[in-house]
């Protein structure tokens, strides 16, 4: 086992990024992510020979990876929930484009310029599309810094898997925390080259051409059904989720990244008062874990559904359990992170009753 | 010996001086009759063919009238967001700097939506080319008012002819990005006359030239087009319009040149 | 008659008519046919034998429609029969 290091989220992320063999990062400094760019700057071109570059934008970050990500290399960037707002129309490009990428969302609290504190109130635009057009990101949910590390060299097979932009949905606590992080080996730069990318034409094959247009309506459609079958395919093989003391238990609090490891103190409290409860959190919320929520429901009485904000996977949970027993909410907002009591006291009243007290 | 019998004679290989370049596809423009676009795009398929650099060659498409430049110009290409095509550049370039990379812009694209890219594309001195079309107007949408429409020109959304004093002055971009640091070559050029023609392919030539020797520092050709069209006017009056009117304001030549070299 | 230097082909099915290349030829021997090409423009047509070869028209041909040969002196020729035999070759090869 090699070495454990104390490390930032952010900085594990840029880390895991070198080691992950990254040809290029193309970002803007925004809190609470700006460690990525810096961390990259200092230590990733000496190291691999890894491209990093600042940006003027979001805007032209993205449509600088979208260049990049073109010639089949290993891309991404990072920024946080306004930049990524600045770059949906990049991500939709590149999603219908089908090319591979890595794009981390540090979540912070809004709407509007809000706040630089942690938030999951980007759960929709990272889900649900964000930009125009019916595409599908892979979103990976860390919850540790662990996390942090290990999704990037998962992002970047399931880029290539799939020729597809994944993203890492984090927050900011999980950016910004400390912890002990376990690094994977340096993994080679290589160049994986299949025969699509933009790299120069050789002559015995046609020119490569990298695009999203597609002006005859029968052809545009052949490529929306095309990606749907991608879209599908992730959906059967790429569902991941923990689910912590399930199998015993009456209710379930939900909840994904750094707010399922607060669900699972509050689940811990619980038990200490004699309340079976457990946790199920998703890690991949493109494709979301429906069949796992679909299944217990049959065997619990309610789920507690928690988010840093207004209730956004809650309707993917609803729409998972599809009226089988009672879901609720509880929420923090623009930046505030739940207390396990503040979850075990929300648990107790909207959905026991407090018939247990 | 009949006239026939000596046309005949001069139709053969060697005396063959001018033909449609290798590195244009087969695929007809789908141009308006007389837009210069179909210029510009075989004469970087000349400048392919001469250099032979068609396997090295990358080129970037904007959104406007030339979105479908991956359709003519037989290299491999990507088709950039509105305004993004230099940025789009710029990555391809970062990670293969032994490749040439173009992108290819109109006014719109270029000068409008697509300004802070072009600046700091040029700024931070990428080693790509950039060819601007500038027609002084929107041609895609159907003739509304660009960056670069000139004083009192009309345009759908200009009907009554450009007023600076509420839609602002025409931009000079080019100019613009002269000066900044990051370039080492930029020109304006015209491709309404047979010697002009030659000079803008000249210049084409010249920058994939300053790429391939890898000196640093953007090149940028401007090129003072038509849109017949959009002006409402038949090709031959819309070069004459472009003329007396484009020319004086978009004075044609080189702007900066590389150290030593002219 | 004026003497053919050069001959141009132009290819009809892509030309628009846009008339450039009337406009850019010095001899003035390009005209707009009186028919149309299958995608309904009136191209243009050589209307005249007196071709220089000068490649204008293709220059500003927004289609790359038209293909230009040019009668070449070659130098090398050209010299060998100026040296060895009488200047009456020479003229026919020369202008």
């Amino acid at each position: 086992m090699s070495k454990l290091k104390l490390m930032k989220g952010n900085e594990a992320l840029a880390e895991a990024a070198i080691r992950a063999g990254c040809d290029a990062y193309f970002g803007y400094p925004i809190t609470p992510q700006s460690e990525v760019l810096e961390y990259l700057s200092r230590e990733a071109n000496k190291r691999t020979g890894m491209t990093v570059l600042q940006a003027e934008s979001e805007i032209a970050s993205i449509n600088m990876v979208y260049g990049a990500a073109g010639t089949g290399k290993k891309i991404m960037t990072s920024s946080s929930s306004p930049g990524i707002s600045l770059m949906q129309e990049g991500i939709s490009y590149i999603a219908c484009a089908e090319l591979p990428c890595l794009i981390v969302n540090v979540n912070r609290g809004g709407p509007g310029l809000g706040t630089i504190q942690p938030a999951q109130s980007d759960y929709f635009q990272s889900v649900k599309g964000g930009g125009h057009g019916d595409y599908r990101l892979i979103v990976l949910a860390p919850s540790t810094v662990q996390e942090m590390s290990d999704f990037v060299k998962l992002a970047f097979e399931l880029a290539f898997k799939y020729r597809n932009p994944i993203m890492i949905l984090t927050d900011g606590a999980l950016g910004q925390m400390m912890e002990k992080v376990e690094l994977f080996e340096q993994q080679p730069r290589e160049d994986i080259i299949t025969g699509w990318e933009t790299i120069g034409k050789p002559e015995d094959r046609p020119s490569n051409v990298i695009t999203s247009l597609h002006i005859k309506p029968d052809k545009m459609e052949e490529i929306n059904i095309h990606l749907q079958e991608k879209y599908k395919k992730m959906e059967e093989n790429e569902v991941r989720v923990e689910t912590i003391d399930c199998d015993d238990a009456d209710y379930i609090i939900t909840g994904y990244g750094l707010v399922a490891r607060i669900c699972t103190k509050a689940a811990q409290l619980a038990r200490d008062k004699g309340l079976k409860v457990g946790v199920i959190r998703p890690i991949t919320l493109f494709p979301f874990p429906y069949k796992t929520y679909f299944d217990i429901a049959d065997n619990v009485k309610g789920i507690l559904d928690v988010e840093m904000n207004a209730g956004q996977m809650i309707e993917d949970v609803r729409l998972a359990v599809n009226g089988k027993i009672p879901i609720e909410f509880y929420g923090r907002m623009g930046g505030m992170v739940p207390t396990p009591e503040e979850i075990l006291e929300a648990l107790e009243t909207k959905l026991i009753g407090g018939k247990d007290e | 010996m009949s006239e026939q019998t000596i046309i005949d004679e001069i139709k053969t290989e060697e005396n063959l001086v001018y033909k449609k370049p290798e590195a244009l596809k087969d695929t007809p423009f789908h141009y308006c009759p007389g837009c210069a676009h179909g210029v510009v795009h075989r004469l970087i398929a000349e400048v392919i063919d001469e250099m032979g650099i068609q396997s090295e060659t990358i080129g970037v498409a904007p959104v406007g009238c030339s979105v479908f430049a991956y359709n003519y110009i037989d290299v491999d290409m990507t088709e950039a967001a509105h305004g993004r095509a230099s940025a789009v550049a710029t990555g391809i370039k970062r990670v293969l700097p032994d490749r040439l990379v173009f992108s290819y812009q109109g006014d719109g694209d270029l000068a409008a939506i697509g300004t802070g890219e072009t600046i700091h594309t040029c700024n931070r001195g990428e080693n790509v080319l950039i060819i601007f079309i500038n027609n002084g107007i929107y041609g895609m949408t159907g003739g509304q008012m660009a960056p670069t429409t000139l004083e009192n020109m009309k345009s759908t959304t200009t009907p009554f002819g450009r007023d600076v004093s509420v839609m602002g002055y025409p931009l000079k971009i080019t100019e613009l990005v002269a000066a900044l640091p990051g370039t080492q070559y930029v020109t304006r050029q015209a491709v309404y006359k047979p010697g002009l023609v030659r000079k803008t392919k000249k210049a084409i030539r010249k920058s994939f030239e300053l790429q391939k020797e890898n000196k640093n520092g953007t090149c940028f050709i401007e090129v003072v087009a038509n849109c017949p069209s959009n002006w409402k006017m038949t090709p031959v009056e819309s070069n004459k319009w472009l003329e007396e009117n484009m020319l004086p304001f978009y004075q044609l030549g080189d702007i900066k040149t590389p150290n030593g070299r002219k | 008659m004026a003497k053919a230097k050069g001959d141009i082909i132009i290819d009809v099915e892509i030309c628009k008519g846009c008339e450039l290349c009337v406009e850019a030829c010095p001899e003035n021997i390009i005209e707009t046919a009186k028919q149309v090409n299958n995608k309904g423009y009136l191209y243009v047509v050589k209307v005249e034998d007196s071709c220089t070869g000068c490649t204008n028209c293709a220059l500003v041909c927004p289609e790359a429609a038209i293909t230009v040969y040019r009668k070449v002196k070659k130098k090398k020729e050209l010299v060998t029969k100026i040296s060895n035999v009488t200047s009456d070759i020479t003229l026919k090869v020369g202008k």
